[in-house]
Formats: structure tokens, sequence, C-alpha cells
């Protein structure tokens, strides 16, 4: 994959770290709903063999040669696909929790609205097996915070199924978080009076490995989401900073 | 009261050395270096001129001089470490993008070879 092919090219990326035991599904599972669509893992520097298994899958892959965080990783696949022409970039993760079949959705819905994030949405509530206790508070506790500041509700804000239009990939390829980007990426479309839109979608239990996300983590995690949304509301439009801020 | 002072002054003598020695060794940049000399230099003689010393004390109202010194001391590397997580910032920034970079890089060169 050189270029994206034809006016409306779509390109998948999937962030991956130490995810062999599952990308080659996930990539599979990807190449066979959405066939003719290039997919292109970006390894944060695995120490598995996840490069070698996505390759064997079909996919093409972006090598990180030291470990970025998620945020840094995803943008990185955000910037190749602008420069290779890409119209329309959606993001899946790599332990197979997001399910292939919903891509063709959140792709209908970005050009049928013209929205520049599509977000796949678990409206209903998972059981505890995949969310945990603090997660899920977490969660709760971000859509009260995001409500106001976006001005419309968002069900499911920490999803990482996301697909986005070339617009916001010309605003993530300057400004995109480092670390858990999610949340913070919304407030960052927020500022530039971009619009979102939710799709629901199902979300299967990992594949293989377990969450980053650990129940201890959630407490940093909510700290550092929170300190982001705030900061970027009240960032300073001067010196666009590369690979973050902006 | 005095050896406290005396304290101080052999501290700041010691870090400039350190410094200095550093420098000469390239372990630290002079860029980065300056600020260390400067505090380090502040310190010395802010130990050795008890007058100038008692003359902060009296007109801020702290109790003694020593604890002005401290004072002091404390701030300009409260300061000082604040400036190092924003340069640290910065280079975390500039390391980010460059490794974007060399990845795009790598990804085209090795696309190019296949055709
Ligand atoms: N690049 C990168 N990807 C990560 C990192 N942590 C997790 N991921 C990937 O991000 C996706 C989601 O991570 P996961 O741990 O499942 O988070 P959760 O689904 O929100 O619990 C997976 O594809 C992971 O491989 C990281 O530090 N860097
Ligand atoms: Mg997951």
């Amino acid at each position: 994959m050189n270029r994206a092919s034809g006016a409306d090219a779509l390109l998948v990326i999937v962030p991956a770290l130490n995810e062999e035991g599952a990308i080659g599904e996930v990539v599979r599972q990807i190449r066979q709903h959405v066939p003719d669509v290039p997919v292109l893992v970006i390894d944060d520097c695995s120490e598995d063999g996840t490069i070698g298994v996505a390759r064997a899958a079909g996919a093409d892959v972006l090598p990180l040669a030291h470990h970025l965080g998620l945020g840094g990783c995803v943008q990185a696949g955000y910037k190749l696909a602008y420069e290779l022409g890409f119209e329309y970039v959606i993001r899946v993760d790599g332990d197979g929790q997001h399910d292939a079949r919903d891509i063709p959705a959140i792709l209908e819905r970005l050009k049928s609205t013209g929205c520049e994030m599509v977000i796949g949405s678990r409206f209903v509530e998972e059981n505890g097996s995949s969310t945990g206790m603090v997660r899920g508070l977490g969660i709760r506790f971000f859509r009260m915070v995001l409500r106001p500041i976006l001005g419309k509700p968002v069900r499911d804000p920490t999803s990482g199924f996301v697909g986005v239009n070339r617009r916001a990939l010309e605003v993530f390829a300057r400004s995109f978080p480092l670390e858990y980007p999610e949340i913070e990426a919304l407030v960052v479309l927020q500022r530039r009076r971009f619009r979102f839109e939710e799709v629901p979608v199902k979300m299967h239990p990992r594949l293989a490995g377990r969450s980053t996300i650990t129940p201890r983590k959630s407490l940093y995690y909510i700290v550092h989401v929170l300190l982001g949304v705030f900061v970027n509301i009240l960032k300073y439009d001067g010196r666009p900073r590369p690979g973050r801020g902006g | 009261m005095d050896s406290l002072l005396h304290v101080t002054a052999v501290l700041s003598v010691v870090l400039l050395a350190m410094v200095l020695i550093s420098l000469r060794r390239a372990h630290i940049r002079v860029e980065y270096s300056v600020s260390w000399l400067l505090a380090a230099v502040a310190m010395l003689l802010l130990s050795l001129s008890r007058p100038v010393l008692d003359a902060i004390t009296r007109w801020t109202g702290v109790p003694d001089s020593p604890l002005t010194l401290f004072l002091i001391t404390g701030t300009v590397f409260l300061v000082m470490f604040f400036r190092f997580s924003v340069i640290i910032s910065h280079l975390r920034d500039d390391n980010v993008a460059l490794t974007q970079r060399v990845a795009m890089l790598e990804y085209r060169v090795r696309s190019f070879e296949q055709e």
C-alpha cells in the first residue's frame, strides 16, 4: 500500500502492543468483512511476535522503533494515512474486542453524515468480565464530565473503535494525546467545532492477553485524562507542538 | 548559626566543582550547566556574606538568616526543576515526532523495495 486508491479510500488501523495471540485473527476478520481495504497494524515495539503474525495474516505493519504509548501509536497511523491520501480511517483494537462486521456501519455513517468522527459504542453495558467495576465507574464519570463540554451526551467515550474522516485526520496528525487518547481526542475535535456520532457495536472479551488498563491503573487513567481534558479546553493555540498539544 | 552557613558554603563549593568537572568531561551540556553554576555561585556568595543575608532577612521579615538562605536556595532549585520538566517535555515531543517519522519512512522504503 503506497497510496490511497480511489477518492474515498478507507484504511483500517490496528494499534497493537504484544498482541501475537489475537492480532492474526483480528486482521483475518477485518480482511474477510471488508475485503480490498488495506489493514495497517502499528506495532508499539512489541516484545512478542506481533509483527510477524500480523504480516502473515496479510496486514501492512508500521513498526515503531520504541514504545510510544497508545496515543502516539494511533497518531503514527493517522499521520501515515494522511500522507498517503486516505479519506477515512477506522481504528480497530488488536485484542479482538471489536467486531470487524461493524466496520461497514461506521464507514457508512461517516459517509452519510459527513461528520468528522464516528464512535463504535457499546450502548448496552457490558458485564464485569471485560469492564471492571472501577472502569465502569470511570466511564460513567467521564460521560458526566464530557456532556457539558461536548454539548451532547456521549455513551461510550472510552471506545477505541473509532472512525474519522480526512478533516479529523489533518487535526490529529498535528495534535493527538500521547497516552490514553480517546476522551481527549473528543475534546480536541470539539475545540474545532467538529461533529461526532455514535453507532452501536458489539464488543467481545479479549481474544488473548490482558487489558493494559488494570483496576490500579484506572485511577491514574482518570486523573491523567481529566487533566488532559482541561488542558485541551484551556489550551493556548500558539506554536503547534509535534506529537502532543497544538 | 554561622556553622550552618559554613556548611552551605562548603556544599555550594562541592556543587560548583561537580558541575565544572562534569562540564570538562562533557557529561553535561554547557547550556544546561549555566543555571547550576549560577545557583551554586549565588548560594556561595550568600553564605559568605552574612550582612547581605541579614539585610534580606530583616527586609522580608523571615525569623533568621539561615532560614532565608534555605528559602532562597529552595526556590531557586524548585524553579530549576520545573525548567527541567519543560525541557524534558520538549525532548519527549521531538522524540515522539521523530519516532513516528522514522517509522513512516521505514514503511515507505519497505513498500518501494517490494515493488
Ligand atoms: N501502541 C500501544 N497500543 C497499546 C498500548 N496499550 C494497549 N494497546 C493496544 O490498544 C488496544 C486496546 O488496549 P486494551 O488494553 O485492550 O484496552 P481496553 O480495551 O480499553 O481495555 C489493543 O489493541 C492494545 O494492543 C500501548 O501502550 N501502546
Ligand atoms: Mg481491549
